[in-house]
């Protein structure tokens, strides 16, 4: 007798957003990890960028100078490590983002290269 | 002295040892919303029934003037006890007494309340409420907890393993829980992670609170490291008594049943809960209550990867497990960590005699650098895995949107389902009309006078002639198409008829799926 009482399900219309998949748009909630994803960016190489925050130790290059690849543009301390950043291509340094003793966060852009 | 005198000095010794870290550290335990490790296991078990063991264990510190303290019960509480009639093994850690930090003869109570329930094959339930190793014990801390991850491992399968985190649990600690089979939370009490925020802040200069990066919240969302959140302890330990209820004792048996109900099918009545368009959403969680015991239906995992939804319910009696696709959640798609999910559920009831239903309605998998670069290829094939190797009753029902490869994973009847069956709302093919038309009639539409206006001519002609599930049952790939009302009638036949089904595989030590 009791389930006499209870009322159908009700469906919630709203705050809805819409999701793409092989070109039919349905009507679904996304989560918030899916809101979160970080979104592709091609890989630069010329911009220099550090993968773990850290300290500058040392700079070995200035603007306009010619390196090659594999030549060793700094020194940086992190992890209780001196880890080397080496120039992954031939080129020219455009700008030097940092000086010795700067404190860098994670992928910030130390070095550009043309 | 007389027996009076020996029995007072018993009572005398166990008052010791009930006191635990003594009246401060209680008060200082109760004072951050925590229960003692004692009331943790007095509320999980039934009145009356817990047994204690090695309340008198010594223990086995003697550098750094350790040998001069006395410890209660090394830090953890051991014993046997029931849950509603249910047999199980507990422990629990008590962080009054050292820290709740793990030496030798601390390891060596739990390592043997295991082997006990290994014996007994009846579950375990720990409860982790512990600073991590004691370092004063060096590297027999390390041996103690080596000691338990590798029982854990020889019990996965065997006897169900339950994890309650019931305060911190860092560094090498948390890998016991992790190799259980379900993990326990409370929202502000629980503590997970590897490097805590103090080493983070030091070595990477990255500062967050523990909560954020180890809370109850982040683990049961986010890492999908626990299965069950919950707000209270209380909470907690209502759902411990729940799960107990669904499963068997051991791998060798059935979860005892429970007395046959109908479901509440006024209201939950599957015409009214599903869309027939395909785009539209509903809660699936409505089907499966549409479908069960009195409409029961206890989700695992309900804030990690929604998009699909996993639990247990009963069918005339019967423990099941269920895997559906949720379309109120990212439509339902198959991604990294909804396969993941899934795969592990599926590879549970397998390992626990629980016969497995599968509803199906999902688009496919989930486009997205992030979702390739993130392994969905692996993560995804542990699905595949996992339903082809599982030889419990199998029982699909394709509900609406069944497409190309997520079709397949779904437990197909390719995938050795025993029965599947088909609403006539079902569309089985090889991908969603939009995109087959757009290929199959590429040069038509493109040749065409109005574009635009020939490609939905040909995408109409298309969902008339495949978007149904009987070209499918045409090939005998669907077994029956069936009216939603008649599922249940569908699988309670079904898991009458395949009581004794019995599949031996080929002879190997153990595969190799896509960890």
């Amino acid at each position: 007798m009791e389930n006499i009482k209870e009322k159908p399900v009700e469906t919630k219309r709203h705050s809805y957003k819409s999701l793409l998949v092989e070109n039919i748009k349905y009507r679904t909630h996304l989560t918030k990890k899916y809101i979160n994803r970080s979104l592709y960016k091609p890989v630069d190489e010329k911009m220099i960028h550090v993968f773990i925050p850290g300290t500058i130790v040392k700079i070995f290059v200035k603007k306009g100078k010619k390196v090659n690849e594999g030549e060793r543009l700094l020194v940086f301390e992190a992890m209780k490590m001196n880890n080397d950043i080496l120039s992954p291509v031939d080129g020219v340094v455009e700008s030097v983002n940092v000086k010795v003793g700067d404190k860098v966060t994670k992928q910030q852009i130390i070095i550009e290269l043309k | 002295m007389g027996l009076k005198q020996k029995t007072a000095d018993l009572k005398k010794r166990m008052r010791e040892a009930v006191k635990g870290g003594g009246t401060k550290a209680i008060e200082k335990q109760k004072a951050i919303g925590k229960k003692t490790a004692r009331e943790r296991i007095l509320a999980i078990l039934d009145p009356k029934s817990f047994h204690e063991y090695d309340m008198f264990v010594k223990h086995a510190g003697t550098d750094f003037n350790m040998d001069k303290k006395f410890l209660p019960g090394d830090g953890v509480i051991t014993g046997t006890g029931t849950i509603s009639g249910h047999p199980v093994c507990i422990y629990a850690q008590d962080f009054t007494v050292a820290g709740g930090s793990l030496g030798w003869a601390h390891a060596k109570k739990i390592t043997k309340i295991m082997d006990h329930a290994m014996k007994l094959k009846i579950p375990i339930i720990g409860i982790n409420d512990s600073g991590g190793a004691r370092i004063q014990e060096g590297v027999n801390a390390l041996a103690g907890y080596g000691e338990i991850f590798y029982r854990n491992t020889q019990a996965s399968g065997v006897i169900p393993q339950i994890s309650v985190i019931l305060g911190p649990c860092a560094g090498g600690a948390v890998y016991s829980p992790a190799l259980t089979d379900f993990v326990f939370v409370v929202d502000g009490v629980s503590k997970m992670f590897i490097t805590g925020p103090e080493v983070i802040k030091t070595v990477l200069g990255e500062e967050i609170s523990m909560e954020d990066l180890g809370g109850a919240k982040v683990h049961s969302e986010i890492t999908g490291n626990a299965h069950f959140y919950a707000e209270s302890e209380e909470e907690c330990f209502y759902q411990i008594k729940e799960l107990v209820s669904f499963i068997p004792w051991n791998n060798e048996i059935k979860a005892t049943p429970y007395p046959k109900k109908s479901p509440k099918t006024r209201k939950f009545n599957i015409p009214d809960i599903i869309p027939a368009d395909p785009r539209q959403p509903y809660d699936v969680r409505h089907i499966v209550k549409a479908i069960t015991d009195d409409s029961e239906f206890f989700e695992i995992q309900e804030l990690f990867a929604a998009n699909i939804v996993i639990g247990f319910g009963r069918i005339s009696g019967q423990t099941v497990g269920f895997v559906a696709n949720q379309p109120l959640v990212l439509a339902g798609v198959l991604d990294v960590d909804s396969s993941d999910k899934a795969a592990r559920f599926i590879r549970y009831c397998d390992s626990f005699n629980i016969p497995l239903v599968t509803l199906v309605d999902l688009p496919g998998y989930l486009p997205g650098v992030d979702q390739e670069h993130a392994g969905v290829i692996r993560h995804g094939a542990k699905l595949l895995y996992a339903y082809s190797e599982a030889t419990v009753p199998k029982i699909t029902v394709i509900m609406r949107k069944a497409y190309g490869g997520g079709y397949i994973a779904m437990c197909s009847a390719h995938l050795r389902a025993d029965f599947v069956c088909a609403w006539p709302t079902a569309e089985i093919a090889v991908m969603g009309p939009e995109g087959a038309a757009n290929i199959i009639f590429r040069n038509e539409i493109k040749n065409a006078e109005n574009p635009e206006e020939m490609r939905k001519q040909k995408v109409k002609e298309y969902k008339n002639k495949f978007a149904n599930p009987y070209v499918a049952a045409a090939y005998g790939y669907v077994d029956a198409v069936i009216e939603p009302y008649e599922t249940r009638k569908f699988i309670v036949h079904a898991l009458e008829v395949s009581d004794h089904k019995d599949i031996i595989g080929p002879k190997k030590k153990h595969g190799i799926p896509p960890f």
